[in-house]
C-alpha cells in the first residue's frame, strides 16, 4: 500500500475584529485586497491539484465567513473546482456565530461542506468581551441551532479556558450550555500568551491576571469529567467526540501525515518538506502572481526528525503511538529508539503501554509537554 | 633644547573620565579621527573597548592606551598618549594607577543628567594624583541638554572651575577641536630626566600566546631600551626587553620609551603575576633609588564555587581558569568539591563585577555553562582547641559545638554625599549592621560619612542602594579594616530534606530569621514545580527555622491548537528541553542556576 493520503489546509486570513488572544495570521478585513487574495488562493489550489487530491479540506482562519456572500461563493466554487475529490473523506469551514448566516449556511450546503466549527469560546457573555469576541452568547446558540437545522450534524464547538477571571463555575456552565446543544464534536484550548497579542501587551504591564496553574490544572481536570460523562470521549489533548465524530482532517496531523497548506502564512508538510508561506497578505498575492508559489521557509525532515514528530505529535491522541506500526513505518522498533526514554516516563507513571499502544496516563495527559520533550533527541 | 627636550614638551598624557554612557568611548574616537590614527574605513565604532564585553556593557576592563600624533593649529606637532581608564568601582586601583601614569583628564559630563557618583569618585582620584583636569559637557545636541546647570554642578559639587567647560557633542563632533586646544594649552608636559635611572609605573599588563606578558608602562624617569636588563622593584626576577613599542593603535616597534612616553614593553614574561598594576619597572643592574608611589598588592576580596554544570567540563573548566588567569592578576582559583554540584573551583574575585566578568567569560568565550554558588568572604574561625581555620565556603564552616568564636573582615567606608543625603546613608549603614565612627563636613554643601561595616554586607548590592537612595551622588571608597568578631551562624538549606552544600549562606544570628525565609521564598520562586512536592527549608544546625513548599507540577500540556505548524511545537519542546540543561539535578531536584546566587542576592536584599 503506497496510496499518499493528504490533507488540505486553507487559509482565510480576515477578522472583523481581532481577538485579544489571537496571534494566527490575520488582518482587519477592511480595505484588503480580499478579492485578488482569493484570485491567488485559486492559483495555490490549482498548483497543489496537479499532485493529488486532498481526502480532507480545511478552511481555517482568521475568520472565514467574514467573507462577504459573493467572495464566500467565489472560495468555495474555487475549491470546489481545483480541490474537489469525489472521495473526500471531511470538509471542514470555520465559522464565527456573528457571521454564520443562512444565506452561508446554503451555499455550503450545496458546495459539499460536511463539518462546521464553530468558534464559540465561552458562553458568558462577559468573558466573551473580555476576551474581545464580537458576538454573545445566544448569537452562538442561534448560530449552532441555525446550522443543525441546514442539515449540519457534524458540528464542532471550539471553546476556551483559563480565561482571565474565568472561575471554575463560569466554566461549568459554558460546558453545560455546549452539552446542551448536542454537537458530537467539542475542541477546548487552554489560553496561550503569545507575543504580539493584546493579552500579551496587558500582561506585560501588569494588568492581566490569569488563572494559577493549580486552577488551570482544575479546569482541565473538570473538564475531561463532564465531557465524559455525556459521551463525549476524549480522543486528543484538547478535542472530544462521539464515537465516529473525531476530526479527520487534524487527526492528519497528529499521524504525522502530509497535507498542502495553502493561504498566507499557511504551513504544509508534502514530499517530506514542511513549508510556510509568507505571512503578509500583499507578498502572498505578489508571489503567487510573480513566482508561482508563496514559500518562505522550507526544511527537508530528516529521518530522526520524522521519528520523534510520530512520538509528539501521536502522543497527544489518546489512543497512543502503535509499536507495530513504528516499526512498519521506520524498520526500526520503538524500544530500540526510545528504549531509555520510555523507562524512564514510565518510571515516572506519564506513560504506559496497552495492546502494542504506547499512552499518556492520566497524570501523563496534564504533563504531556514533559513526556514529548522525552522524545526528542536529535 | 635638545630633540628629546623638544619631543617631551610636546608630549600631553591623558585620560577621560565620565561615567557609562556619558559618551567617554564616543569621544575616544572623535579624538582618533582628530589625529587620523585611523582612517575612516578602519574606525570601528568605538575602538578603545576591544572586548565585546566591554562594548556591550559599556564599560571598560582592560585598559588600552594610544598614542596620537596631532598637528596643531599653531604649526607644532603634538604627542597625546590617551589612556584609558576601567569604569567600576571594583577596579578603583586600576583606574588611580593609569590616572597616576597621566598629567591631565578630560572629566565628560552628560549635559543632560550632571555629575554621578561614579565620575565623582574617578575626579577625586584624579585630584589625589595632581591631573589638570578638562571638563567637558557632552551631549549638548540633545533636546533637554542644560549645559548652564551643569557647569554650575560641575563647580558646586565638584569645586571645579567650569567657565572654561568645553560644549560638545562626541556624536556629531561639536567641540572636538576646542578640546584638542585645551589638551595642549592646559595639561602640563611631563617632566622628568630622560637620563635619570629607569622608574616606569606598570598600569596594564596581558598575556600574548606568542610574546609572553605585554606590559604598558609610563615611563617616569629615565629611558628604557630593547635589550635592557629589567626588574619589577616589588618583585624579584629579571628580565630582558624584546620589544619596546606604542599603540597607535596599530602596534609600532620602538628602540626606546622615554620620560612621558606611554607604550609597552615585553620580555619573555611567563605571566601576569610578575607584572602587578602599580610596580615600578626599573634597570636590573642602575635600579631607582625607591618605587614609585602607590603600589598595592591586589587581594581576591571575594570568593564564589564555580562548577560546570555538565560534571564531564570539568577539565574544560581548568583550562578556561587557566588561560583567564595568564591574563588577570587578581584571579586565583583552587578545586573543591560540592556533594550537590561535583566538581569545580573555589575562586578569589576582586569585587562582585570582577566575578560577574570571569563567569561571563568562561560562558562566553568558553562555552560552559556554570553554576556559581553564593559569593563568601573569608571568615576567621577560632576553634574550641585554640587553633584557628579561614573559611571561605559557607559549607566548610566546622560545626557550632567546635567554634569558639568567628571574625570577619570589616572595612572603613567613606561615603562622601551632598548634605541632603547624610540620613538616608546613615540609615542604609545601619541597616548593614555599620558602625558609624565620624563625619567630616568637607564644605557648604558636602559631608564625608565614615562607618566601619562588615565586608560582606557591602559585597553586593550596597553600592547600588547608595547609588539610588542618593540619586547617584553619593560616591563610595573603602579600605579592609581588620577582622572583628561576630555573632555568625551558618545557615543551611534543605531541598527535599536533603542540605544542599553549595546553598549554605553563613548570616548574622540576628537577621538570621528573616533572612532564612527571604531565601527559602525566594527559592520556592525560582525553582520551577517538579513532578513531586518539593519542601524547602532552611536550618541553623539541626533546627528548621523557616520551611516552605513547591507544589507539584499539575499542568504542562501545550492545549492550544497550532494547526499544521509543528515547527512550532517542535520549538516550544526544544525550548523547554533546552531550559532543562540550564538546570542542574540535584538529588532529585533540577535547579536553575540562578537559584544559587539568588541565596546570596536575597541574603542582602530585605
Amino acid at each position: 500500500m503506497t496510496e499518499i493520503q493528504r490533507g488540505a489546509y486553507i487559509h482565510i486570513p480576515f477578522c472583523d475584529h481581532i481577538c485579544y488572544y489571537c496571534d494566527f495570521n490575520k488582518v482587519f478585513m477592511k480595505n484588503q485586497p480580499v478579492d485578488e487574495y482569493l484570485e491567488a488562493l485559486s492559483k495555490e489550489m490549482n498548483h497543489c491539484a496537479m499532485d493529488e487530491l486532498p481526502i480532507t479540506i480545511y478552511i481555517g482562519g482568521g475568520t472565514p465567513t467574514a467573507l462577504n456572500e459573493k467572495q464566500f461563493e467565489r472560495l468555495l466554487s474555487n475549491v470546489d473546482r481545483f480541490l474537489m475529490n469525489p472521495a473526500v473523506k471531511e470538509y471542514t469551514v470555520e465559522a464565527n456565530p456573528e457571521s454564520l448566516n443562512a444565506a452561508k449556511l446554503e451555499m455550503m450546503k450545496r458546495y459539499g461542506v460536511t463539518r462546521l466549527s464553530i468558534g464559540v469560546q465561552t458562553f458568558d457573555d462577559r468573558l466573551l468581551r473580555e476576551i474581545g469576541r464580537a458576538h454573545q452568547s445566544n448569537d452562538a446558540e442561534q448560530a449552532v441551532r441555525l446550522a443543525q437545522e441546514y442539515g449540519f450534524d457534524n458540528i464542532t464547538v471550539d471553546l476556551m479556558f483559563a480565561l482571565p477571571g474565568q472561575t471554575e463555575h463560569v466554566l461549568h456552565q459554558s460546558l453545560e450550555r455546549a452539552i446542551h446543544l448536542h454537537t458530537p464534536h467539542i475542541s477546548i484550548y487552554s489560553l496561550q500568551l503569545e507575543p504580539k497579542t493584546i493579552f500579551y501587551n496587558r500582561m506585560q504591564k501588569g494588568s492581566l491576571k490569569l488563572p494559577s496553574e493549580d486552577i488551570e490544572a482544575d479546569m482541565y481536570g473538570q473538564i475531561i469529567l463532564e465531557l465524559e460523562k455525556h459521551g463525549l470521549h476524549h480522543y486528543e489533548i484538547s478535542n472530544f467526540s462521539k464515537p465516529g465524530y473525531e476530526g479527520i482532517h487534524n487527526s492528519m496531523y497528529w499521524r504525522n501525515k502530509e497535507y498542502y497548506g495553502i493561504g498566507a502564512g499557511a504551513h504544509g508538510y508534502w514530499s517530506g518538506v514542511r513549508y510556510a508561506n509568507v505571512g503578509s497578505v500583499k507578498k502572498y498575492i505578489e508571489s503567487m502572481y510573480v513566482d508561482g508559489h508563496a514559500r518562505i521557509s522550507e526544511h527537508k525532515v530528516s529521518r530522526s526528525e520524522r521519528i520523534e514528530e510520530e512520538m509528539f505529535l501521536g502522543l497527544r491522541l489518546m489512543e497512543g503511538v502503535n509499536k507495530l506500526d513504528f516499526k512498519e513505518k521506520f524498520g526500526l522498533s520503538m524500544d530500540d529508539v526510545y528504549r531509555l526514554q520510555i523507562r524512564q516516563l514510565k518510571k515516572q507513571g506519564l506513560v504506559h503501554e496497552k495492546d502494542g499502544w504506547l499512552k499518556l496516563t492520566q497524570k501523563g495527559i496534564f504533563l504531556g509537554n514533559n513526556v514529548f520533550e522525552a522524545f526528542l533527541i536529535s | 633644547m635638545s630633540d628629546k627636550q623638544s619631543r617631551q614638551s610636546r608630549i600631553r598624557n591623558f585620560s577621560i573620565i565620565a561615567h557609562i554612557d556619558h559618551g567617554k568611548s564616543t569621544l575616544a574616537d572623535r579624538i582618533l579621527e582628530a589625529t587620523q590614527a585611523l582612517t575612516q574605513r578602519e574606525m570601528k565604532a568605538q575602538t578603545l573597548d576591544a572586548m565585546d564585553l566591554e562594548r556591550e556593557r559599556g564599560i571598560t576592563i582592560k585598559l588600552n592606551a594610544v598614542e596620537l600624533t596631532y598637528k596643531a593649529p599653531n604649526g607644532e606637532t603634538y604627542i597625546f598618549h590617551l589612556i584609558d581608564t576601567p569604569g567600576h568601582v571594583d577596579f578603583s586601583y586600576e583606574v588611580s594607577r593609569s590616572l597616576a601614569a597621566c598629567e591631565g583628564a578630560l572629566l565628560v559630563v552628560d549635559a543632560a543628567q550632571g555629575v554621578e557618583a561614579q565620575t565623582l569618585a574617578n575626579v577625586y582620584l584624579a585630584l589625589e594624583n595632581n591631573l589638570e583636569i578638562i571638563p567637558v559637557i557632552n551631549k549638548i545636541d540633545l533636546p533637554n541638554a542644560d549645559p548652564e546647570r551643569v557647569k554650575q554642578e560641575i563647580e558646586d559639587v565638584i569645586g571645579l572651575d567650569a567657565s572654561e567647560a568645553v560644549l560638545a557633542s562626541a556624536k556629531t563632533g561639536i567641540g572636538t577641536d576646542d578640546i584638542l586646544a585645551q589638551i595642549i594649552d592646559k595639561i602640563p608636559a611631563p617632566d622628568g630626566d630622560p637620563n635619570a635611572p629607569l622608574q616606569a609605573l606598570i598600569f596594564d599588563s596581558l598575556y600574548d600566546a606568542y610574546r609572553g606578558v605585554v606590559v604598558y608602562i609610563r615611563v617616569v624617569q629615565g629611558t628604557v631600551r630593547v635589550g635592557d636588563k629589567i626588574k619589577m622593584m616589588a618583585g624579584e626576577k629579571t628580565f630582558e626587553v624584546l620589544e619596546v613599542g606604542v599603540s597607535t593603535p596599530k602596534i609600532e616597534n620602538r628602540q626606546e620609551l622615554s620620560v612621558g612616553d606611554v607604550g609597552f614593553i615585553t620580555a619573555s614574561i611567563k605571566s601576569v603575576h610578575d607584572t602587578q598594576v602599580g610596580d615600578t619597572v626599573t634597570h636590573a643592574e642602575h635600579p631607582a633609588e625607591k618605587p614609585l608611589p602607590g603600589y598595592r598588592k591586589m587581594n581576591p576580596m571575594v570568593y564564589c564555587g564555580l562548577y560546570p554544570i555538565d560534571t564531564a567540563r570539568y577539565d574544560d573548566l581548568r583550562e578556561a581558569l587557566g588561560r583567564l588567569e595568564l591574563n588577570d592578576s587578581a584571579l586565583q582559583y583552587e578545586p573543591e568539591t560540592s556533594e550537590a554540584l561535583g566538581f569545580g573551583f573555589r575562586c578569589g574575585f576582586l569585587g562582585l563585577l570582577h566575578m560577574d566578568i570571569v563567569q561571563e567569560r568562561l560562558e562566553r568565550e568558553f562555552n560552559i555553562d556554570l553554576i556559581a554558588t553564593a559569593p563568601s568572604v573569608i571568615y576567621q574561625v577560632k576553634l574550641t582547641d585554640g587553633s584557628s581555620v579561614r573559611v571561605g565556603n559557607p559549607s566548610e564552616m566546622p560545626e557550632r559545638k567546635f567554634i569558639a568564636e568567628v571574625e570577619e573582615p570589616y572595612v572603613k567606608a567613606t561615603i562622601m554625599t551632598p548634605n541632603d543625603y547624610v540620613g538616608a546613608i546613615m540609615e542604609l549603614c545601619q541597616r548593614k549592621r555599620g558602625e558609624f565612627v565620624t563625619m567630616e563636613y568637607l564644605d557648604a554643601n558636602r559631608t564625608n560619612v565614615i562607618y566601619d561595616l562588615p565586608l560582606s554586607e557591602i559585597m553586593y548590592d550596597f553600592f547600588d542602594i547608595l547609588k539610588s537612595s542618593t540619586k547617584g551622588y553619593a560616591s563610595l571608597d573603602y579600605e579592609m579594616d581588620g577582622y572583628r568578631t561576630s555573632d555568625l551562624v551558618k545557615m543551611d538549606i534543605l531541598l527535599n530534606g536533603e542540605r544542599v552544600d553549595a546553598l549554605s549562606v553563613i548570616v548574622h544570628q540576628e537577621f538570621a530569621y528573616d533572612r532564612g525565609k527571604a531565601i527559602v521564598e525566594r527559592l520556592k520562586e525560582l525553582i520551577p514545580r517538579q513532578q513531586f512536592e518539593v519542601p524547602i527549608q532552611a536550618a541553623i544546625g539541626q533546627k528548621i527555622i523557616s520551611r516552605s513548599t513547591i507544589k507539584a507540577l499539575r499542568k504542562n500540556v501545550l492545549a492550544k491548537c497550532y494547526g499544521g505548524d509543528v515547527s512550532r511545537k517542535r520549538k516550544l519542546l526544544e525550548k523547554q528541553k533546552e531550559g532543562k540543561k540550564r538546570m542542574k539535578a540535584v538529588g532529585s531536584v533540577e535547579v536553575p542556576q540562578e537559584a544559587f546566587m539568588a541565596v546570596f542576592r536575597m541574603s542582602h536584599d530585605d
